[in-house]
């Protein structure tokens, strides 16, 4: 059942939040002791406010568009007075006192937040290995991960814990594990969905974004969150558009690019393979299909992995034992930070805060951060040249289809390389998304990612729905 | 898109610098760590040398995907938050104020 | 004013780093209340205690009093970033700084002296205050706020936050008194401008100096800087300590060391606090979680069009109202207390200009002066130019002036300062002459009480409204012509 199908049945008044509620907590019951999509599962907090949903609708009114439908949330995003851990130590069982932005709304609409999903560590990471709280597994092969670094939040949708979830996406974590979860994972333009109540790792990168089974469940939930904050200063002040009316216009007329670059060496064959035949599909309901080059998207990887890991060194300052979360106490401050940060933080998360502190460091800031700040511009550059003929572009969302657990924790380069192919949109703040198209390896999902220019979801929805429509 | 130009690679990242590094970002390293993310830091920056070698002189970084500009807000009281339930999260506190060991000098 | 000169012909070089708290209702980044003197924390939200996902939003008010402060400075206005500066310090929550670095909102300016010195100002940026943190206790020691001993700090974030203008200047100050004579007239810009209340005592302005000796066209030296100085007496005396150790250093053959040091007011000396090798790298790098800030030409020119005279232009206009010379210490005083258009309007109103300005420094208050008309203060100084009032009287008949706003001639009248004739007065003294012959031959002959006896008895008879002047130029005019020249 679609989450469009609860709403409706529950605004409808024909089945109760509660059931629907229920249901849920029973597929979590079942099988979350093997997959662990979950930090927090919120069953007492779900309940009460399946109720109030029950209560509103008893009482003639309307709950909003989610009303009753079961929702999980990465575990990045602040939840008052619910643990909130970034499934990191330092965070100790921190307890917000204030909601992030995208968690009011949710609310709001009559959404039923049923827990908080797990991540690699401050969401870096690209498997969901890196959580200081064990790996999640991959519902489709539970040898495998999720991906991430938003794989609870993907593991949930595809278990059928939740209906629908949220992520957040710096570098490709939501639209990796979308497509090795087998499930449609969307990243908004930069500064579409207010970023306040977000644990930040790269300030300029990160942007919240959902995980559903089909694109007219994320394109219903883009929509309840999106829209100007006044407490996000980088939020953009336009309206978001109304996105159904484009999921069935098709792609008669179309001029949609795949992008040359992002299918190169390093990419499986058969997510070569699908990645074609999705080209296909789209040229056969009418659109023109061809191979574009977007040069400087070589580059994406090396100017991402200077600039995110330098916000993030930046902005992981601030977990320092001091007014939340662990504290390491020793006799005097300066050696109760070394001592808090040093046992507080995993590998992953050191070498990060480490090799962005390197460039950032008096002597390498030209050669790495601005150097890399200046890359960026030129992959904007030659994406909007690109968007000069073509009004989207595809390419895989993944080079690999899932991994087995354990196979590049070992290599940190090798892990790296899963983002190549989103990283380029990150960079640019333009909209991009996963959507679920065969399978590879192994009978492994695959995901193609369709990007558009910002402010583009509109047509990367439209292609997106005719990317899924030839799939099934 | 730019040319690249060969230019002379730069030293690579030592030890030194890591453990420089480290204590900048408040971290203690064991030696075996300090080898182990010396190793990893400076493969990770080998292959940031593509981007090294580019020549963007004339081209201006991008700090803000979205061009914004000017975004203010009214000044304005607004809510606060409870000062019971953020001292409730903090590791200590003394009379309504966070307790930290002492501070051994002035802020920089 | 005037500084002692320093040994061996040295002369001194001084940059001061004014920071400044302006007078916004709100934080700079969130709209917790900026306010002095509350309960600990009460002033908190998820932005300014630098909670995990809490962002900020720039206050406009803060951004325009910085522009205000920037052109009454002379400043151009230029397109901005915030930055952050990274350092770990329990009072800084976010362990970094919100602060402009290589684009500040404020270049190239500068600031008058009353004496007419010139001094550049580089930049006048915006950024964020700390927290406020308490040092409490230690190891066999019962004293509270030592920083080096404490046993552990108490930090409240209620200052964390509040909008700050950072007012570097260029090293074009060269003595104590100059640096003391800079604050005092930028504070004087601050107060004008409404921007700030600048009030060093509540830590709402606190001063750096950079401190440097040279011999006199030499490069300039290695400079320090003090920090902790808390009042404008202890910028004069820190400078000139750091200045005289700097030349103990020089003579004796050492070098000055560049480094950070800290005043102490009860030793008067200054202390290494840290040297510039241990420097910290703040890692500055653009505020991601802000936009850009473009003045345009039109706020500029608004803000120009509403910025109220300032201290030097009305310390010229004041000097040029009343024919005195702009260094003329009254000048500075009466623009200092706002008494200038008070003054201006009496003098305009054809009132003796020096007689004004003496009238208004040694009677008039800041705060005493709201009621007053202009042409009643002219027709005040008039009264006591003709004699009509004793300077005394002149004196109680403005502090009625200021809470009745009453005439000066009427206020006179019913306090009963009657005009007393100078034939009446004759009259009095002649009959005193007779009445104490002894007396008056004491005074021929030169004694100097018998002045005050005669004078005493004339204000005992005319129950002080005599005019001292006039009784004196009376008995001069009886005393025999010999007796006059014998003297």
């Amino acid at each position: 059942m679609t989450a469009r199908e609860i709403a409706s049945s529950v605004r409808a008044g024909d089945r109760s939040a509660v059931q629907i509620l229920d249901e849920h907590l029973a597929r979590i019951d079942a099988r979350e002791g093997e997959i662990h999509a979950f930090n927090h599962v919120m069953a007492d907090e779900a309940r009460r406010s399946a109720e109030a949903v029950d209560a509103t609708i008893a009482a003639g009114g309307d709950p909003g568009p989610l009303a009753g439908v079961v929702v999980a949330v990465k575990d990045n995003l602040c939840t008052r007075g619910v643990p909130t851990t970034c499934s990191s130590h330092i965070l100790g069982q921190w307890r917000p006192p204030y909601d992030a932005t995208v968690i009011q709304r949710l609310a709001d609409a009559g959404a039923t937040i049923v827990g908080k999903t797990n991540l690699d560590e401050f969401a870096m990471g690209s498997s969901t290995e890196n959580s200081a709280f064990g790996a999640t597994r991959n519902p489709v092969d539970t040898t495998r991960v999720p991906g991430g670094s938003s794989g609870g939040s993907a593991a949930a949708v595809a278990a059928g814990f939740a209906s629908v979830s949220f992520g957040s996406d710096t570098g490709g974590s939501i639209r990796q594990p979308a497509a090795l979860c087998g499930v449609v994972g969307v990243k908004p333009t930069f500064g579409r969905v207010s970023r306040y109540g977000l644990i930040a790792f790269a300030s300029s990168l990160d942007q919240i974004g959902p995980f559903a089974t089909d694109v007219a469940d994320a394109a219903l939930c883009i929509e309840v969150v999106a829209g100007h904050d006044r407490r996000d200063s980088t939020s953009i002040p336009e309206a978001f558009p109304p996105l159904g009316v484009e999921l069935g216009r098709g792609v008669d007329g179309l001029r949609i690019g795949v992008v040359t670059e992002l299918l190169g060496d390093g990419v499986e064959p058969e997510v070569a393979a699908r990645t074609r035949e999705a080209a296909d599909s789209l040229a056969a309901a009418g659109a023109t299909v061809e191979e574009v080059s977007v040069p400087a998207t070589v580059f994406g990887l090396s100017a991402y992995y200077l600039i995110a890991p330098a916000e993030a060194s930046s902005n992981l300052a601030r977990f320092d034992g001091v007014r939340f979360g662990l504290r390491e106490e020793r006799s005097s401050m300066p050696e109760t930070y070394d001592a808090t940060r040093t046992a507080g933080f995993g590998a992953e998360v050191k070498r990060r805060i480490m090799l962005g502190t390197y460039a950032l460091s008096a002597g390498y800031f030209d050669a790495y951060y601005g150097k890399a700040q200046k890359v960026r511009t030129t992959i904007i550059r030659d994406f909007e040249s690109a968007y000069e003929s073509y009004d989207a572009l595809i390419s895989p969302s993944s080079p690999c289809v899932a991994f087995r657990l354990g196979d590049k924790t070992a290599d940190p380069m090798a892990m790296y390389r899963n983002d190549v192919s989103t990283v380029p949109s990150s960079l640019a703040g333009h909209p991009a998304m996963s959507v679920p198209f065969g399978s590879g390896a192994d009978g492994l999902p695959v995901g193609i990612q369709v990007m558009a220019p910002a402010l583009g979801e509109p047509m990367m929805f439209r292609v997106a729905a005719a990317i899924e429509e030839a799939a099934t | 898109m730019p040319e690249t130009t060969p230019t002379a690679p730069p030293t690579p990242i030592t030890t030194d610098d890591v453990a420089k590094v480290a204590a900048l970002a408040r971290l203690s390293l064991t030696d075996d760590e300090l080898e182990a993310f010396t190793g990893q830091l400076r493969s990770i920056l080998e292959h940031a040398r593509d981007v090294e070698a580019l020549d963007l002189d004339d081209v201006p970084p991008t700090h803000h995907p979205y061009p914004l500009r000017n975004v203010f807000r009214a000044d304005e009281v607004t809510p606060g938050v409870d000062r019971d339930e953020v001292l409730g999260e903090a590791p200590a506190t003394e009379a309504g104020m966070f307790r930290v060991p002492p501070v051994l000098g002035e802020a920089p | 004013m005037s500084s002692p000169a320093l040994p061996h012909g040295y002369e001194m070089v001084i940059g001061l780093e004014v920071h400044t708290e302006l007078a916004t209702t709100t934080k700079l980044f969130c709209g917790c209340p900026n306010r002095f003197g509350d309960e600990p924390n009460t002033n908190i939200c998820p932005v300014c205690l630098g909670l995990p996902g809490s962002m900020p939003v720039l206050n406009g008010r803060a951004i325009e009093f910085a522009m205000i402060l920037g052109r009454a400075l002379h400043c151009t206005v230029c397109p901005s970033v915030f930055a952050r500066k990274n350092y770990f310090y329990p009072d800084m929550p976010k362990d970094y700084q919100i602060s402009q670095y290589d684009q500040p909102l404020n270049v190239d300016g500068h600031l008058d002296l009353p004496d007419g010195t010139r001094i550049g100002i580089e930049r006048a940026h915006v950024e964020e205050d700390t927290g406020k943190s308490t040092h409490v206790g230690g190891a066999g020691s019962s004293t509270k706020g030592r920083i080096l001993d404490a046993g552990y700090s108490l930090v409240d974030y209620n200052r964390s936050g509040v909008p700050l203008v950072e007012i570097v200047s260029r090293p074009d100050l060269r003595t104590a008194d100059d640096a003391k004579a800079y604050v005092s007239e930028l504070r004087a810009v601050l107060v004008a401008t409404g921007v700030s209340d600048a009030k060093m005592e509540e830590g709402s302005m606190r001063v750096d100096a950079n401190v440097s000796v040279r011999m006199p066209d030499a490069p300039l030296g290695t400079r320090c800087e003090i920090k902790n100085l808390n009042s404008i007496r202890s910028l004069g005396r820190a400078i000139d300590y750091e200045a005289r150790r700097q030349i103990d250093l020089l003579e004796s053959g050492e070098r000055v060391v560049q480094q950070t040091r800290h005043w102490n007011e009860d030793d008067g000396r200054t202390h290494t606090l840290r040297s510039k090798e241990e420097a910290e790298d703040y890692r500055y790098f653009p505020e991601p979680d802000l936009v850009p800030i473009a003045p345009d030409d039109a706020t500029v020119a608004d803000i120009d069009a509403a910025l109220p005279a300032l201290p030097a232009e009305r310390r010229t206009s004041l000097a040029e109202a009343t024919g005195t010379d702009v260094a003329d210490e009254r000048v500075a005083i009466l623009v200092e207390r706002g008494l200038d258009d008070l003054v201006t309007g009496a003098v305009d109103a054809g009132a003796d200009a020096d007689r004004t300005l003496t009238r208004a420094v040694n009677d008039l208050a800041l705060d005493g002066a709201d009621g007053i008309d202009p042409t009643d203060l002219a027709a005040l100084v008039a009264m006591e130019s003709a004699g009509e009032v004793s300077a005394s009287q002149a004196k109680q008949v403005l502090a009625d002036m200021a809470t009745s706003h009453r005439p000066p001639a009427e206020i006179a009248a019913a306090r009963g300062y009657e005009v007393v004739d100078t034939t009446e007065l004759a009259s009095l003294i002649d009959g005193l002459i007779g009445a104490n012959p002894e007396e008056w031959r004491r005074f021929c002959d030169g004694d100097a009480k018998m002045q005050g006896f005669f004078v005493g008895q004339v204000m005992r008879e005319t129950k002080g409204q005599a005019d001292g002047k006039i009784v004196d130029q009376l008995l001069q005019e009886r005393r025999p012509p010999e007796v006059l020249n014998k003297r």
